[in-house]
């Protein structure tokens, strides 16, 4: 037995998952069905939308005023939730990842990462004006 | 000094300033944007998690993709924006409105606009705020504050974290100081109930496994130069329960406690505060009490919800417009707070028009009720599923509802 809490709406519903010997799962505590296909997704493949800064990298001899500009990460994200097992690694990838500026909104930092088909792109556009 | 005239000015460069901007400038006024930050967004740039624009845009944002959504509708429309620019006071000057602002391009600018709107956002409820009693360490934050030295600036704040309070950016911090390599060791909340959302509880909380003390307070803080750990004890059936009392160790502590419309502006320009909602008392069209200033976003009630945020802000920049161009609202009817409601806003509706409220649940209920009452008559009534203060309530009133209204009505908004 499993417990779950459906984030589907903010009802909230708790609930509770029984797997029987043949592998046939049985959702209770939903009030809609929605809950059953939240517990199904949850238990058999679950995903999250990852969020994440990376640094920063100005062009190579680009000429920093007084040596003072502080330059800010760029925030990226997952373009799909990405399967939940392998976010830590993602995580790993991303900490370790450095972001050539300038670049736009949207564009793709990680071609099909960790071979899920999910790219991470860029959300915020970083210009050198 | 610096002179500059303008139909209408817009303080603040968030959500609600450039969805305010916006809509003046679509009804022909000249519109100039002020902002203290170095970019437009306002706290959606520190905001990267996803979860925005659900209602705007149909689809799911971070808060960064939303803003720059926005900040390109600007920039095409050419509306004028002063970043970096700090706004030191608002003032009626020979029956002008002057904004006297500072920045480090202009020096300080002297700005005369005929209508104004408010959209400077809130901050967050500190320490000194709750009392939390204990010595004085470094390593205490606002959730916020975290956010944008962990999201913006790249730096981590701390190694060993506790958050005090469970509201929706404390949650989401969680996550984040957990992604970046952190412990999380637990989040204390002193209410029975979580006050972020339920989503939140899961993916943020439930995902790493961070255990979440509700009803528990915060009664100590400990560490000389640097937090060392906190004391927590239970609250059972309304009393502190001293000897249950435990310790936890961290270095670090980030306040998640609540937000509080940033009105110093408004206070000293004479501008009347509600204090239930610490904003700005405005009418049906969301004008202040000061003729031709309106406010909208944050800065007059905190909302949950972006989308909301700009909804509203539209409204403000159209009422501004509508009034810049002559239209006064013929008669207005007082809106009150009936059983289970904290505020409603705005506190004042136009039977001539459609009028949109929002408005705060004080309760936690399932199968509730919404009742609207005009004279004790009942105008609308609606079922809510499941209300909580967390959610913000929301509800269109059209004119044919409120036709009946006379001089001295009163309409009531009830949740039972």
């Amino acid at each position: 037995m499993k417990e779950l809490i459906c984030i589907t709406c903010p009802m909230g519903c708790h609930l509770s998952i029984d797997i029987d010997e043949h592998s046939e799962m049985k959702v209770t505590g939903n009030r809609c069905i929605r809950g059953e296909q939240y517990a199904r997704e949850e238990i058999l493949n679950p995903k999250r939308v990852v969020t994440y800064t990376c640094e920063a990298l100005l062009p190579e001899n680009f000429p920093v005023a007084n040596g003072s500009e502080v330059l800010h990460r760029v925030p990226v994200r997952t373009t799909n939730a990405f399967p939940k097992e392998r976010i830590p690694e993602l995580i790993a990838a991303l900490r370790a990842l450095s972001i050539r500026v300038p670049v736009e909104r949207g564009d793709i930092v990680i071609k099909d990462a960790l071979g899920t088909g999910i790219d991470v792109i860029a959300t915020r556009s970083y210009s050198l004006e | 000094m610096k002179q500059f005239i303008f139909d209408a000015v817009v303080i603040g460069g968030g959500a609600a300033g450039m969805a305010a901007a916006l809509e003046l400038d679509s009804r022909g006024n000249s519109v100039l944007v002020l902002d203290r930050e170095e970019s437009l967004g306002g706290i959606l740039m520190q905001c990267i998690h996803n979860g925005f624009g659900l209602i705007e845009f149909d689809e799911e944002l971070t808060g960064p993709e939303f803003a720059q959504r926005f900040e390109e509708k600007l920039h095409t429309r050419n509306i004028q924006v002063l970043l970096k620019t700090t706004v030191l006071d608002i003032r009626e000057e020979n029956e002008h409105k002057v904004i006297y602002a500072i920045s480090p391009k202009q020096g300080m600018m002297h700005i005369e606009a005929r209508a104004i709107v408010l959209a400077m956002g809130c901050r967050e409820r500190n320490r000194g705020n709750i009392r939390i009693p204990g010595t004085r360490p470094a390593g205490i934050y606002t959730a916020g504050l975290a956010q944008r030295l962990v999201n913006i600036e790249g730096y981590i704040p701390g190694k060993d974290v506790v958050i005090i309070g469970s509201g929706d950016i404390g949650l989401i911090m969680a996550r984040r100081m957990s992604w970046s390599g952190c412990k999380v060791h637990a989040v204390i909340e002193i209410l029975p109930y979580p006050s972020g959302l339920t989503r939140n509880i899961v993916q943020c909380l439930n995902d790493f496994a961070i255990p979440l003390y509700l009803s528990h307070l915060v009664t100590n803080i400990y560490g000389k130069d640097r937090v060392e750990g906190i004391e927590v004890a239970p609250i059972e059936a309304g009393a502190l329960i001293s000897e249950k009392a435990f310790r936890i160790a961290c270095d670090t502590v980030l306040l998640s406690v609540g937000l509080v419309p940033e009105n110093e502006l408004s206070r000293n320009a004479g501008i009347e505060i509600q204090p239930s909602t610490n904003g700005p008392w405005v009418d049906s069209t969301l004008m202040t009490t000061m003729p031709g200033i309106f406010a909208c976003g944050n800065v007059l009630h905190v909302h949950d919800l972006v989308d909301y945020v700009v909804e509203e802000a539209r409204r403000a920049g159209a009422n501004a417009a509508a009034w810049l161009s002559g239209y006064r609202p013929v008669r207005e009817i007082r809106v009150k707070t009936g059983s289970n409601i904290r505020y409603i806003m705005p506190m004042r509706v136009n039977p001539e028009r459609e009028n949109r409220l929002y408005m705060r649940a004080l309760v936690v209920k399932n199968d509730a009720r919404l009742d609207v009452r005009l004279d004790g008559t009942v105008v609308r009534s609606r079922k809510l599923a499941h209300v909580q203060p967390s959610e913000m309530l929301s509800l269109t009133l059209k004119p044919e509802e409120l036709a009946v209204a006379g001089r001295d009505s009163t309409l009531e908004i009830a949740l039972i």
